[in-house]
């Protein structure tokens, strides 16, 4: 990971923002314990100052001077941290007092001095806050208190905030930093796998930390993505493969047969046979690709506004009746039962030319299965209503298809290995998929034990209406056996 | 029967007019809507094939101007297009009946011939008869040589359809559409075992048969004698 993009990278730079506003926050907080903690400090020495210089000049007026020094000696020795100092005028000599040594004004406040003293002129400086009262003789009282400890500990407070804010902001940048290089490690393996699938890797994924964290869920939706498209992407090359074998062979044939024809030097009925016979594979062909094109335009959704509400049941009567004759000279039986009205928003068309491909199919492929005894087989075709949708059903005897065959057989021009040899265009069962998805239904294929049950879910219509359903039509509802 | 052809595809224009030529046809081509429209208006044509997709004026409008100013000469719409809702559309501007490309000719003689039979005012006809069969339209009732015969309702109305174009190919497509009311391509051939079903009724027991298999084509019911 280059440095310089750890710089620039959405993380580092939330993170230093979060960090400057917790500092400035920080320094507000700061700011005003300290000079708080000062004030209350500095009143604290106001008032006892205050008090020792009230009960001070109260003893001067009723003891006189000699009082005064008698009662200083008495509180000195009660409070050390004390100050007092007797002058004999403003700037004059010294009457009494505990300290010997003033070295130097340090600062003037609201109602006295802060100055650096000494008890002994050889002892160490230290600061002391006093206030003045000028005595009714002109000698001058100065109480006051030792404050260095207490500067002191406002100074040891200061720096442990100052301190504290530099650790903040020195963990606060660290964190940051590890988080940001963390996230753009896990971006850029993503960044790089989505990459090598871009460069055509279609199984690759993206990688995951299994923390179940929000990238984690984001590359888990990826990866969703990602198995769609890689399916799709198979189903089409299968598709492709499939319309390249299933489009050449008839195409060579077809060729084969004309030039045959050609050779032949029986001449015109020879030629007319070979016509007959391109055109007959033509026709073949036309087919395929007109169910393709269906195909693909009920996939793109563009026929809705062909739906019209309708009776399944009269459509399962019509095709069942259409189909009936058809299936009998093939040697089946076949029977429906449909309770009317089954209201649907369909195309008529595209419903019954499911319906009939899945007849079709089921003539197709249980037409070879040998019987054990001489009972006809049967088919039968159902459409009830269960669970709030219109369920169509065509269930043949035959072989069915495996199970782990079925999904793969609803798909375009999937021909399962037995059906390869019987005629058809591949399409059947995947038009039928696409004439259900168009109605917002689905397709099932199960076992019919024995034979196959293919079973269409079409919406039942929201909104019937009545005079819609109640068109005569052929006994429908009754078992009708052809 | 003169026919005119509105395509702009020169090799199918040329196909259909040597086509609608052996038949026995008049044929006149043009090739975009506008001229189409005008010769529609000033020629007296049996049938007018129009293409879909036309240059300068598009099919779909040649026919609805065509039938907005009250001309009732029925038209076949061609078309490359899908048939999902493209016919639902043809047929609501005003076409009499929808071919879709590629289509055999057999399947395009059949069904002008059974256009142009359509707009001859046959349709308050109450009783067909082809030799000695006949089918009253209004009782149901079929009867051959007097005798009568039972037939289930979708076979009478598939004897009905046969005996109206009695004399023309009648293909499998178009009976299943106007019988059934469908308009796709079953794979089996399920319309010949209904037509075999009806053909034993009406024809087995009566020494002539009447109704025959055009090869490569359909089917046609006429008296052998015509």
């Amino acid at each position: 990971m280059a440095q310089s993009r750890l710089f620039v990278a959405t993380p580092l730079r939330l993170a230093l923002l979060a960090v400057a506003a917790l500092l400035v926050l920080l320094a507000l907080l700061v700011g005003w314990t300290f000079s708080e903690t000062n004030a209350v400090l500095a009143r604290q020495v106001a008032r006892t100052v205050a008090a020792d210089t009230a009960a001070l000049s109260e003893e001067f007026e009723r003891a006189g001077r000699s009082g005064l020094l008698a009662q200083i000696d008495e509180r000195r020795l009660a409070d050390p941290d004390a100050i007092f100092l007797l002058l004999a005028h403003r700037g004059g000599a010294q009457i009494g007092g505990n300290i010997t040594y003033v070295a130097a004004m340090h600062d003037r406040t609201a109602d006295g001095y802060i100055f650096r003293y000494a008890r002994r002129p050889d002892s160490p400086e230290r600061l002391a806050a006093a206030t003045q009262r000028t005595l009714p003789d002109g000698s001058v009282l100065i109480v006051g208190r030792d404050i260095d400890e207490q500067r002191a500990y406002i100074e040891r407070v200061r720096l442990v905030l100052l301190g504290g804010m530099i650790g903040v902001a020195l963990v606060g940048l660290g964190s940051g930093l590890l988080l940001s290089r963390h996230i753009l490690r896990r971006i850029d393996g993503m960044a790089s796998a989505s990459r090598a699938i871009m460069d055509g890797n279609l199984s690759g994924r993206i990688p995951r930390s299994d923390t179940g964290d929000e990238l984690d869920r984001l590359a888990g939706s990826l990866n969703t993505m990602l198995e769609r498209i890689e399916r799709l992407m198979i189903g089409l090359r299968e598709v492709s493969d499939n319309i390249a074998h299933d489009l050449k062979t008839p195409l060579n044939r077809l060729r084969n047969r004309a030039e045959a024809a050609l050779r032949d030097d029986d001449g015109s009925t020879a030629w007319r046979d070979g016509l007959e016979r391109t055109i007959e594979e033509a026709d073949e062909l036309i087919k395929t690709f007109n169910a393709l094109l269906l195909i693909a335009k009920l996939e793109a959704g563009a026929v809705e506004e062909t739906l019209e509400p309708m009776d399944l049941a009269e459509v399962v009567a019509d095709v069942t009746e259409l189909y009936a004759p058809a299936a009998e000279d093939a040697g089946f039986r076949l029977e429906h039962t449909a309770v009317p009205p089954i209201p649907v928003l369909a195309n008529r068309q595209l419903v019954g030319q499911a319906l009939t491909n899945l007849i079709d199919n089921a003539l197709k492929y249980s037409a070879r299965q040998v019987q054990p005894d001489s009972v006809v087989p049967a088919i039968s075709i159902s459409a009830v209503v269960l669970d709030g949708k219109a369920v169509l059903t065509v269930a043949d005897r035959g072989p069915g298809i495996a199970a782990a065959d079925r999904e793969r057989a609803l798909k375009r021009f999937v021909r399962l290995e037995v059906s390869r040899s019987r005629p058809g265009t591949g399409l059947g069962l995947s038009l039928v998929t696409a004439v259900a998805q168009m109605h917002g239904g689905a397709v099932r294929l199960e076992d019919n034990e024995p034979g196959l049950r293919a079973i269409l879910e079409l919406p039942l219509d929201p909104t019937p209406r009545p005079a819609a359903l109640v068109k005569p039509s052929s006994p429908a509802g009754v078992k009708v056996e052809a | 029967m003169r026919v005119l052809v509105i395509e702009d595809d020169r090799e199918i224009a040329h196909f259909l007019q040597k086509g609608l030529k052996e038949s026995g046809h008049g044929a006149d081509l043009v090739d975009d809507g506008e001229d189409g429209l005008e010769m529609a208006r000033s020629g007296d044509y049996d049938v007018l094939i129009v293409d879909r997709m036309l240059p300068r004026r598009d099919g779909l409008s040649v026919i609805q101007t065509f039938r907005a100013e009250g001309h009732r000469t029925p038209v076949l719409i061609l078309s490359a297009l899908g048939e999902v809702d493209d016919r639902v559309k043809g047929l609501k501007a005003g076409g009499d009946d929808y071919l879709t490309k590629p289509f055999a000719l057999s399947e395009l003689l059949a069904r002008i011939e059974a256009l142009a039979r359509r707009s001859a005012p046959e349709e308050l006809e109450t009783r067909y008869t082809v030799g000695d069969l006949v089918l009253d339209r209004l009782s149901h009732k079929v009867t051959r040589a007097g005798e009568p015969i039972l037939l289930q309702p979708r076979e009478f109305r598939l004897l009905e359809y046969l005996m109206k174009h009695a004399g023309q190919v009648v293909t499998r497509t178009m009976l299943l559409e106007n019988v059934w009311d469908y308009h796709f391509d079953p794979q089996t051939n399920v319309i010949d075992v209904h037509v075999s079903r009806l053909r034993s009724k009406i024809d087995k027991t009566f020494g002539k048969a009447l109704l025959h298999t055009v090869r490569g084509a359909g089917y046609m019911i006429r008296d052998g004698a015509e």
